[in-house]
């Protein structure tokens, strides 16, 4: 079952692009990170990014570092995060999951275990931060077997080679990023270049989100309009669930009105034509 | 796509987001056309010689070594401008740098060794220093921040994790990230991903050469071994590199074994032999049961890191080089014998290389002569081994 591809087909036939919230699993705790997921879906999430807490988040800004180590005092291991996940997965059987983790996490376990033990769970896709294309192979590899799909990151610097190789071997979905840097809504993602799109279309390559300095509605419609299949916030939701982490109900509200909004936001321009 | 080879067995690479591959690919290159380039090389080695001071004296110990058969020598890498080998590799890059058309560095220092050296050669070749230090050692190295500070580098200090090394090190590459277009990631140590740790390896490489120069005109022969403390790696590798293909020669790395190896509280990463992916390459490092990056632990600041150069993870499991640790009470043994017996105060780092040596030296039946890389002077530890022995001593 490609959840991915029956995700965006069903948003081309209602015209839309797909929002898709980034957290990191286990922030603040177990419980609490299990009620956000749910609100996130709830609220209209297309599909969810879910990070995995690491020590050295060396691609991440300030917000989502703090989200690690929230998660991290809470004790949360990958054990932890494959639980959550199985629980979300037996509620919501179409949605589809992305992790997004570090490569140490994934070596330290085995790659086979822990591709394994995340297909088990119903993990979709897996996007390491610090493999690129060039060390990708046996993550690829080992992803096929388990019937996960490996995301590739489009960067804006990407040479042709690089994106002739995502086109080649990207499934699921091509992370493209909005700018340099970290993660972080700081700094805005730019709108994706006209011919960036257009490279990415020629090669092939699997349907791009937009992801990296994604903060508001008008970026997410942005990004769209500009020919991405979707946008992925990460910061400005993990700042959500930092700034109510203590009074629960508040910060699913707070979710809630994000997810909403960010959502409405992913309506294309009506089709022009004959 | 590769010039150079990227792993060293099944060691190194380049685990960095893909965003950076680039700039990685740019300094590979720059790297390379340096190397054949004429003007490049005359003006590193011109710095080398009449700014840095090289080639550094080799001096026989005198009176450290009771055994008659053994003969000991210390390379004297503190006596080089900036007080220990690192000037040498970061007179390269920081020339590196400046081919690249780039004019900011960022660079990360624990102790300040590496930011002082860092701050010294943009003071001089006009580059603009930032210079990422964890919070805690900019309040434990003052007077290294000074210096950096004195020489118009600018200095954050890293609140992020643990404050520390590696922490420093992530802000790095963080910055190095949104900014690989103006400025060139100078990084310390002969670790990191793909090209950081030949480049380091090659712009140290002339401690072993100069070693190889100075004992075949004292001895006429090479030494049975070379004695190096590791923490990353950067002077054991500048002294291995000239003699790998030596069978003869011994390669010895020292790493710290802080309060012992059986604790929580060391660097010593070969030792324990843990596996993994740190700061962009694949080696041996410091880990909990899930992967989760842990704190290393040395008296010594520039040991203090929880990886390693994955060049010396290679030689340790092909048994080219052997790696040992040594405790913080042994290598401050060193550090007053060194003092006591030859009138020279090492830095704490090369006193670990000295209490192996010193052992070996004892240890040794038949004629022997050794070669202690002695990485860096002890002025920048003086007010932390006061703090441990009293000002009595």
């Amino acid at each position: 079952m490609d959840r991915y591809r029956n995700l965006f087909n069903r948003l081309e036939a209602k015209n839309e692009g797909a929002f898709v919230p980034f957290v990191m699993l286990g922030d603040p705790d177990k419980s609490v990170s299990e009620s956000i997921i749910n609100q996130l879906i709830d609220s209209g999430a297309d599909a969810l990014e879910l990070g995995i807490p690491y020590s050295d988040p060396i691609a991440d800004g300030p917000t989502i570092q703090r989200a690690s180590i929230r998660a991290l005092k809470s004790r949360i291991t990958p054990t932890d995060c494959f639980d959550i996940i199985r629980n979300i997965r037996a509620q919501h059987p179409d949605v589809p999951i992305g992790l997004l983790l570090y490569s140490n996490l994934v070596l330290k376990r085995g790659i086979d275990t822990f591709y394994d033990d995340a297909a088990q769970a119903g993990v979709d896709s897996i996007l390491i931060a610090d493999v690129p294309l060039r060390e990708a192979q046996r993550f690829i590899d080992t992803a096929q077997q388990h019937s996960i799909q490996q995301i590739l990151i489009a960067p804006p610097n990407a040479s042709d080679e690089t994106l002739k190789t995502i086109g080649e071997k990207s499934s699921g979905y091509t992370y493209l990023l909005g700018r340099a840097g970290v993660t972080g809504a700081e700094t805005a993602a730019a709108v994706p270049a006209k011919a960036l799109i257009d490279k990415l279309t020629q090669y092939d390559v699997a349907p791009p989100l937009l992801g990296f300095g994604i903060s508001t509605p008008q970026q997410v419609n942005d990004a769209i309009n500009a020919g991405a299949a979707g946008a992925i916030s990460g910061s400005a939701t993990v700042n959500i669930i930092a700034e109510h982490v203590d009074d629960e109900p508040k910060m699913l509200a707070a979710l809630d009105k994000f997810v909403r909004d960010m959502k409405a936001a992913t309506a294309k321009a009506p089709r022009t034509g004959i | 796509m590769h010039k150079l080879e990227t792993k060293f067995g099944e060691y190194g690479g380049m685990y960095v987001p893909e965003l950076l591959i680039p700039a990685l690919d740019q300094l590979e290159q720059a790297f390379i056309d340096a190397k054949e380039d004429a003007s490049f090389q005359e003006e590193f080695f011109d710095l080398l010689k009449n700014y840095a001071g090289r080639p550094t004296a080799m001096t026989l110990s005198r009176n450290l070594v009771s055994n008659p058969k053994v003969k000991l020598y210390l390379k004297r890498e503190d006596l080089l401008h900036g007080g220990a080998h690192k000037t040498n590799q970061v007179l390269g890059q920081a020339l590196l740098t400046k081919r690249m058309g780039k004019k900011e560095v960022i660079a990360e220092t624990g102790a300040g060794q590496h930011g002082v050296a860092t701050a010294l050669a943009c003071a001089l070749l006009g580059l603009k220093a930032r210079i990422y230090m964890g919070a805690k050692d900019v309040e434990r190295q003052a007077p290294n921040v000074f210096r950096m500070r004195l020489m118009g580098a600018e200095v954050i200090p890293v609140n992020a994790g643990s404050g520390t090394l590696k922490d420093a090190v992530n802000e790095a590459m963080r910055d190095w990230s949104a900014n690989y277009d103006t400025a060139h990631y100078l990084l310390g140590t002969a670790a990191g991903p793909h090209p950081f740790p030949t480049i380091v390896r090659e712009y140290h490489r002339m401690i072993g050469e100069e070693t190889r120069r100075q004992i075949m005109e004292k001895e006429g022969r090479l030494p049975d071994a070379v004695v190096a403390c590791v923490g990353g790696g950067s002077n054991a590798i500048g002294m291995f590199a000239d003699f790998i293909d030596e069978p003869s020669v011994r390669l010895v790395g020292v790493e710290p074994a802080g309060k012992g190896i059986h604790t929580k509280e060391h660097g010593a990463t070969i030792c324990t032999g843990s596996k993994g992916i740190l700061h962009g390459a694949y080696s041996y490092i410091m880990q909990d049961k899930d992967g989760q990056i842990e704190e290393s632990y040395s008296l010594s600041a520039g040991l203090d890191y929880p990886a390693v150069g994955p060049q010396h993870a290679y030689l340790s499991d092909i048994g080219r080089a052997e790696y040992v640790a040594v405790t913080d009470d042994e290598a401050l043994n060193a550090f007053k014998l060194l003092a006591r017996k030859e009138g020279i105060i090492p830095a704490l780092e090369s006193s670990h290389a000295l209490a192996h040596a010193l052992n070996m030296a004892d240890e040794a039946e038949d004629d022997t002569i050794i070669v202690l890389n002695l990485s860096g002077r002890g002025d920048k530890d003086l007010a932390h081994v006061i703090n441990i022995l009293g000002d009595d001593e």
